[in-house]
């Protein structure tokens, strides 16, 4: 693919096609709401992510909770991209059913320039699928805090706060920010949530990828997709190696 | 301990001085008081994650003709197309999860036993099939496919089920070393593999008739997340015009409907978490299982 990137239709050797992609204005703004979807949801998907596992955590072990919200974490983030785009349009959706019980209390959606295809419906929709993705990376983290640190801390005469601060938070960050990388890398790279949500109208590195694999807009266009592709490659490896060097950091308190 | 409780009895009915509450009671009484910051997030969990699929369920119940009924249920039933790709994804499933596990199962034995070195490795490129944009996959197949000569267009890539489980192998095995990892970590590895090798057993017995057992919830996990994966990936097949399960429910609205769409997403998405929480109760059976936790 590499290979196919940097030559012409000709086969000779050429960066022609990284340069098309980064004169084009489609492919920049494309490039620019891929990283603010991953930004977002990677964001949100950590916060709310963590704060459900500890939830759950915090609950009767192997209790009928913690079967449901593993399991229900297991379909949403690996299987279920098209199912829940569909989900969302029957919610959000023009004739969705939250719109309409929001215009019978007299708030219109549609009228304010809200659309499901739109970026703001993809980080909804995304969000769906990114939280059930932190609680499955993050739970072994959290179950690795072991009680004692937390009783050794009381007898010593620590707050929960303090806990909290000096204990628990500095142990669970690396592990953290580990998990929003990988968030990160997940949304930026997701394609089927958003193919079965817009068809493909909005503009994401993967839809740009595709029309110009498919010589949808211009015919011809193969290399150029090959060419998004190795950037978006770009992207996700500097992704995975901060994921490895937080990750060797992670592992000296949490098994 | 069994006298502690007569014990404090006694000694309240004396009116002494009464017994420190034991740690672990005063933990217990501690779990079972529903907190405020955990009611907030499963309210707000509920409202997010739940409303959405009854919104669909409503949806789906709506028929063409602006009435209420199940009709959109039925017609799935009917629905040849339908039923065709999802055929073609549960052929795919299957000879993918036996390839996995066949391959996954004694990698994770041999790499626990004489390379436990690589675990690290091995951990951090079970991330990779996350991070990595099918898209990007798809758009290097294309390529591959472009290139290869007739007879191996011919002979793989003219039929979904050749063309895809190789790649789906491929996005199967990270997840599946992980899940399986973790049940191969809870048994005595070592012991079992001498304890059968001094029995006489071959290595291939050994793995089939001493390991498999021991770790079957592991391997089920690993086949459910497989199932999961085969069915739900779209991307890949789309690109490649392959007509799976997935693709067809997208292509199924232009055809009957948003109603049948959105009926197939729901029941498919119940199947997916009917197996997955069937899973939990046989892990949860286990001996000395503290963790319901299977990925």
């Amino acid at each position: 693919m590499i290979h196919g990137a940097l030559t012409t239709d000709g086969g000779h050797f050429t960066f022609q096609n990284f340069s098309t992609t980064f004169s084009s204005s489609a492919d920049m703004a494309a490039f620019k709401n891929s990283l603010m979807i991953g930004l977002w949801t990677a964001l949100l998907g950590a916060v709310f992510g963590t704060w459900l596992a500890a939830a759950v955590l915090a609950g009767e072990p192997g209790g009928m909770l913690q079967r449901i919200v593993s399991s229900a974490s297991g379909v949403l983030a690996y299987f279920a991209g098209v199912p829940l785009a569909f989900a969302w349009i029957a919610t959000l959706g023009a004739t969705g059913v939250a719109t309409v019980l929001l215009q019978h209390i007299g708030i219109n959606l549609y009228s304010g320039g809200f659309t499901i295809a739109s970026l703001t419906g993809l980080v909804l929709a995304y969000t769906y699928f990114q939280i059930p993705l932190m609680v499955i990376l993050i739970t072994p983290a959290l179950e690795g805090l072991r009680p004692q640190w937390e009783e050794a801390a009381q007898s010593l005469g620590a707050s929960k706060l303090s806990y909290m601060r000096h204990v628990a938070i500095p142990v669970m960050t690396p592990a953290f920010v580990g998990a929003t990388l990988i968030l990160f890398g997940n949304a930026f790279s997701a394609y089927a949530t958003a193919l079965a949500l817009t068809g493909g109208t909005i503009a994401i590195v993967p839809t740009q990828i595709n029309e110009a694999l498919n010589g949808n807009v211009i015919a011809n266009q193969d290399r150029v997709g090959l060419a998004l592709g190795v950037e978006m490659i770009v992207v996700v490896a500097f992704v995975l190696v901060g994921y490895w060097m937080v990750q060797s950091r992670a592992r000296r308190w949490l098994q | 301990m069994s006298a502690t409780p007569s014990l404090g009895l006694e000694m309240r009915g004396l009116g002494a001085i009464e017994p420190a509450p034991q740690p672990e009671q005063r933990r217990a009484s501690q779990r079972q008081r529903p907190r405020l910051w955990r009611v907030t997030i499963f309210v707000l969990a509920a409202i997010y994650f739940i409303g959405p699929q009854l919104a669909a369920f409503k949806f789906s119940l709506v028929l063409s003709n602006g009435k209420y009924g199940l009709g959109n249920y039925g017609q799935i039933i009917q629905n040849s197309a339908l039923r065709d790709a999802l055929f073609t994804s549960l052929e795919i499933s299957a000879i993918t999860a036996v390839v996995v596990v066949a391959l996954v199962l004694p990698t994770v034995v041999w790499v626990r036993l004489r390379a436990p070195k690589l675990t690290l490795l091995l951990e951090g490129i079970t991330i990779l099939p996350i991070v990595i944009p099918p898209v990007v996959m798809a758009a290097g197949l294309e390529q591959l496919e472009g290139h290869s000569p007739q007879w191996l267009v011919s002979l793989a890539f003219n039929h979904a089920l050749t063309g895809l489980t190789p790649f789906y192998v491929i996005l199967a095995l990270p997840f599946s070393y992980r899940a399986i990892d973790t049940g191969v970590r809870a048994i005595d590895l070592r012991t079992l593999v001498d304890a059968s090798r001094s029995l006489g057993a071959s290595s291939f017995s050994t793995l089939t008739r001493v390991i498999l057992p021991n770790v079957q919830t592991a391997v089920l996990g690993a086949v459910f997340l497989t199932v999961a994966l085969c069915l739900g990936e779209v991307v890949i097949a789309t690109i490649l015009l392959y007509v799976t399960f997935p693709v067809e429910i997208i292509q199924l609205g232009q055809e009957t409907g948003p109603g049948v769409q959105v009926a197939v997403s729901i029941l498919s998405l119940l199947f997916v978490f009917g197996l997955l929480f069937a899973l939990s109760f046989l892990a949860g059976r286990r001996r000395g299982a503290t963790s319901t936790r299977l990925i």
